[in-house]
Parts: C-alpha cells; structure tokens; sequence
C-alpha cells in the first residue's frame, strides 16, 4: 500500500514536470515573453532596459536552468505580476477562486442529486418508463453543449418567464442567483453519473448476495438502498471527486456565460481581450495542480473504500 | 436504439405483409434496426455544407442592414415603389441577424467549416493515435512507459486553457485550431489500440509471421493493423462528436473559428447579446449543433455494437 502511494506520488510529480514543459515550451518557442511588456512600437525602452528587463527574466541562463527556475516560483505561489491589472497574479487568483469554488461545489450538487437516484431508479426499474427517461437524459447531457444549455437556461428562465436573475453573483448570498450556473454545470456530468451508477448498479442487482438476500425474503426497498446502492456507488463516487476537479476547471464557460467572477472568467476575459499572459500561465497551473491533487485524492479513496482492489 | 439487432419471429412475419400495412412494417423495421434517421441528418448536413455556396442566394459575411433582425419566415426590404407594384422581398426562412445576413446561410456554411474541421483534426488524430498505439503495444518496454506516461500527462491538461494560452501566443486562427483539436484527438485512440495490440501480438499467427522473417513494420501493418482498425474506427466515431463540441466551444469562447468565418459557436455567441429580442439567432444554431451531436451519438452507438461489442463497457 504504502509503496502504491509512492508511485503514484511519484507519478504526479511526473505529471507536474510534463504538464508544465508543455505549458512552458508553448510560451517560450512563440515570441521572446519581453514582448509581452513593451507595445509593438517599441515605445518607452531603451536597448539597455529590454537587456536588464531579459536579466530579471533569467535570460542569461540556459532554458532547462529557466524551466526550473519557472517551476520552481510556480510552485512557490509566484505567479508573476499580472500585465492588465498590476497585481500579483497569486492575489488575483485568491481573491476569485472563492466564487469558483462555490459554482463548482453547486454544479457538484446538482450533478449528483439528480445523476444518482435516476441511475438507481433506471436500474432497478429496467425497461420502463424510468429507464427511458434517464437514457433520454444521458443522450441530451452528451449532445447540448454547455453554453447552449446556459443560453436556453436564460432565455426561458431569465427572459422570458423573468423567475430567476440573469446572471453574475451578488455580494450578498443569495440563493436565487446560483440556481441557473449551478444546473447548467451539472447538467452534463449528472447524465455521467446516472450511466455510471446504472451499470454498476445492475451488475450488483445481479450479484449472489444479492440473489442470497432475496432468498432469505429481504424487502426489495431495503435490498436496493441498503444491499446494493452502498457497494453501487463505489465508481460513480470516485469518479466523482475527478468530476469536481473538471468543475473547478470547467466553469470556464459557465462563468463566461453568466458573468460569473470566478477565476475562469477572469483569466478568459483578461487573457483574450488583453493578451494577459502570466495571469493565464498562473491560472493554468493552479488548475493542472488541482487536477492532479484530485486524482491523487480519487486513487486514494477508491483503495480506501473499495478493499478487493491490489494494487502492486 | 438499434441495439438489438437479432432478427426475431415477429419481424419474419412482417416479410409476408403487403401493401401499405406492409411497407410502414418494414419502414420502422429498418428504422429500428439501422441507423436510418442520424444517417440521413448526417447525410443531409454534409451535403449543405458542400453545396452551401449553391444552395442560397445570400452572401454569409455581407448583410443587409436594412434586414436587421428578422424574425423567421420574414421577407427583405424592398424600395416603397417595387412595394407598390407588389414585390416582396426574398425570404429569410430562418430571420438574420443584427448585421442583417440570413441566419440560415450562416448555419450551412457553418457546417461546412465545423464538419471540415472536424474530419480533417480527427483524421489526423486517427492517423497519429492509431500508430503510436500500435507501436506502443507492440515495441513494449520503455517506449510503451513513455508513451503511456504522456498520454496521461495529456489527460490531465486543462485542454481549453492550454488552448487559450497558444491562442494568445500564436493568434487566432483556423491552423491553430486544427493543429490543437489534433493534438487533442490522437489521445482517444492510443489505449484502446495499444490494448488490443498486446492481445494481438500475443498471437499464434503473428509468431509465425515473425518465424517466416516478417519485419516487425510488416507484422505491424499487415498483421495488427487489421485487428485493431475496427475499434479504431469505432473510438472515431465515438469522439468526432466532442469535436464538434470542443470546436463549438472554443469558438464560442473566442478562441477557436476566426470571425466573420460563420462557424456554430460563433454564431451562438453573436446571438448571446441578442437573446431579449432575437431568439433565433441563438437557438438555430445551437440546434445544428444538438442534431449533429445526437446523430453522430447514435451512429457510435450503433457502429460500436455491430463493429467492436467488446468497447461497451469503456462508457
């Protein structure tokens, strides 16, 4: 077990050094990142500031020193000073993670109140009406992309019938302005999540102590819910934590959508209308480090939880 | 559907219907069985995005600003003296939008450009994810740790911000996006095939291939290659569709289809402003998008059952 841990700890860091080479090689092989500080004319410096300003950068050293250097900072939390906003780019990500996070934690909701109980109900009630409107579900989640969904949400919702705020997040909490992002995030996965907890859930409604159980005159309720959901919900759980970490770099679109100030957005609106490159680089990176935590985390739990898996 | 495709004793009975009982019989018959309906919509949408250009007699970048906004099935502005005489404007079946161009012809041409960069990065992706499975599974060793290891680096990137990130680099252009949705699609391919490789190659016949002297670039074209090409095939068709969606995506977001190039995400987005006055500006064609999505799913779904049974319990 323990020696399963290293290597999967060793992976990551793998992971890390090969997400952020990629990230890295991007940057560098494009232009010479100083052109990033100083508009097209050339205004406003001299030979001598653009050679100090290379320098600073760390341009005098070979680019795997470079790399390191980089990842080394990256991994410090020093992201760089964002271009557009004049600030650190560490401080912008912390002051919108926290609307990020609440989007994800909702759309998380959403996914799994209405993804679970529907798989449960398609499974146990094969064939019929139930089955039929959970498989009609998953083929809607796969084919409506996420920002239509958002869209169709508003125009109903929002425009039409007026019942619910268009969009962005209010200082102050309030329920109503959560409800649309956080089922347009859902949406998707929750068909995920049903087709998962259906197949395991009919291979356990097909298993032995299942049968055992119903030999013995068990109650088909207590059967379903306590026999067969528990051991049911081992895959759609785990592959719920790396769901999370989708969400948390997925909103992307979402908060595009609703005007959501959530890192994501920031780093979108910045990044493309203001070629805002270290706050991008240094949103990137937190979401590659968030990815791999989470996978860690799933790998983790699904050993925990689940003891016939050996892992050597 | 069409996931049962044994013929029962009831559809032997439909053989000796006739007249028009019997051809609505056989017509749900094939309906149920093939892939009909998502067939034809392909069909159909492939050839308005070839023929697009023949199709309409609207321009997709020039509009008319005197026609801005029309709702569907409205008629063009015409001077008060041709109106006098009874003329009427051409006919915009699906409205326009706030330039004045026919939604409609952005929506064909829209196909034209999604559905070709669709094919062109997955038949790239399918090129690239079926060799280097296949050397892989069959080279083994390091290569097969190297290659396994990258293809769960890719894994984890955030694919749209890796995106965003060579969008601001490099610009905004159509090569880019093909070059990224390539790079993105080669990944689905590499485990199914390196899988089926390892089987493959543990087999009797490829031994004696390798006995008789067979090159292992022979082994691997001739003798594998065959064996792995229907789940390839198959993971294609399974994927073209979160194509689509990560091209529709990214236009939508501004970083996939330059403008004024009518891609559907950008068409959807273009619309977003004008959701309060103009609905069909967005749902147009956020629905080509639902029915591409949904024929394409239904055909995977269709093709994996027949081709490659095995694959269903990936989802």
């Amino acid at each position: 077990m323990v020696q399963f841990f290293a290597r999967r700890l060793l992976f990551m860091f793998i992971s890390v050094v090969g997400a952020t080479v990629v990230i890295f090689t991007l940057s560098r092989v494009a232009q010479d990142p100083r052109e990033l500080f100083v508009p097209d004319s050339g205004y406003g410096i001299s030979p001598e500031a653009w050679e100090e300003l290379g320098n600073k950068l760390g341009f005098d050293k070979p680019v795997v020193v470079q790399y390191f250097l980089w990842l080394g900072r990256m991994l410090k939390g020093d992201f760089g000073e964002s271009l557009s906003m004049q600030q650190p780019v560490s401080t912008i990500i912390g002051g919108k993670i926290g609307a990020t996070v609440q989007l994800a934690i909702g759309g998380w909701i959403v996914a799994i109140i209405v993804g679970v109980p529907i798989g449960v109900l398609a499974a146990v009630k094969r064939g019929t009406v139930f089955d039929y409107i959970g498989r009609a579900m998953a083929l809607c989640g796969q084919a409506l992309p996420q920002f239509f969904v958002g869209i169709l949400f508003i125009l109903i919702f929002a425009v039409q019938f007026g019942w619910l705020p268009v969009g962005t997040r209010p200082v102050e909490f309030d329920f109503r302005f959560y409800i649309l992002p956080c089922v347009t995030l859902g949406w998707a996965p929750a068909a995920g999540i049903m087709r998962l907890t259906r197949s395991s859930m009919l291979e356990i409604m097909d298993s032995e102590f299942v049968k055992l159980a119903r030999a013995k005159g068990v109650s088909n309720f207590k059967i379903i819910w306590k026999h067969a959901l528990r051991n049911s919900l081992i895959p759609p759980l785990t592959s719920a934590l790396l769901l999370m970490a989708g969400f948390l770099n997925g909103a992307l679109v979402v908060e595009t959508i609703f005007a959501w100030p959530g890192i994501g957005w920031i780093a979108l609106s910045r990044a493309v209308y203001d070629n805002d490159l270290p706050l991008l680089l240094g949103t990137v990176f937190v979401f590659i480090a968030i990815y791999l935590v989470f996978a860690l985390l799933a790998d983790i739990l699904y050993a925990a939880i689940d003891p016939r898996i050996r892992y050597s | 559907m069409a996931t049962d495709t044994a013929i029962s004793a009831e559809d032997l009975l439909l053989s000796r219907r006739t007249g028009l009982f019997g051809a609505i019989s056989w017509a749900w018959f094939f309906v149920r069985r093939y892939p009909v309906i998502p067939t034809g919509i392909l069909i159909v949408l492939v050839l308005a995005g070839i023929l697009a250009p023949w199709l309409t007699p609207y321009d997709y970048a020039i509009g008319n600003v005197r026609d801005r906004q029309l709702p569907p099935m409205s008629h063009g502005w015409v001077s008060p003296t041709a109106a006098a005489n009874g003329e009427i404007g051409q006919l915009h079946i699906l409205g326009t939008d706030h330039a004045g161009r026919d939604t409609l012809t952005r929506i064909l041409y829209g196909a034209r450009i999604s559905l070709m960069v669709a094919a062109i990065s997955l038949i790239s992706g399918f090129i690239a994810g079926t060799s280097i499975g296949i050397l892989s599974g069959y080279l083994g060793g390091i290569w097969d740790e190297i290659i396994t290891r990258i293809v769960d680096i890719w894994l984890a990137l955030p694919f749209l911000m890796v995106v965003l990130v060579a969008t601001i680099l490099y610009g905004q252009s159509l090569q880019l996006l093909l070059v990224m949705l390539a790079l993105l699609a080669w990944v689905g391919f590499v485990r199914v095939v390196r899988a089926q490789t390892l089987i493959l190659k543990e087999m009797d016949y490829v031994a004696l291939a390798r006995v008789v002297g067979a090159s292992p670039t022979r082994i691997m074209f001739k003798h594998i290659l065959p064996g792995v090409i229907n789940s390839a095939v198959v993971i294609a068709t399974l994927n073209v569709g979160g194509l689509i969606l990560t091209e529709a995506t990214l236009s939508f977001l501004g970083a996939g289809i330059p403008p004024p190039t009518p891609a559907w995400g950008v068409l959807v987005a273009e619309g977003r402003d004008y959701i309060d006055s103009a609905w069909w500006q967005v749902i147009m064609p956020g629905a080509a998008i639902f029915l591409t999505l949904m024929s394409l799913n239904f055909l995977g779904d269709w093709l994996r059952d027949r081709l490659d049974p095995r694959l269903r319990q990936i989802d």
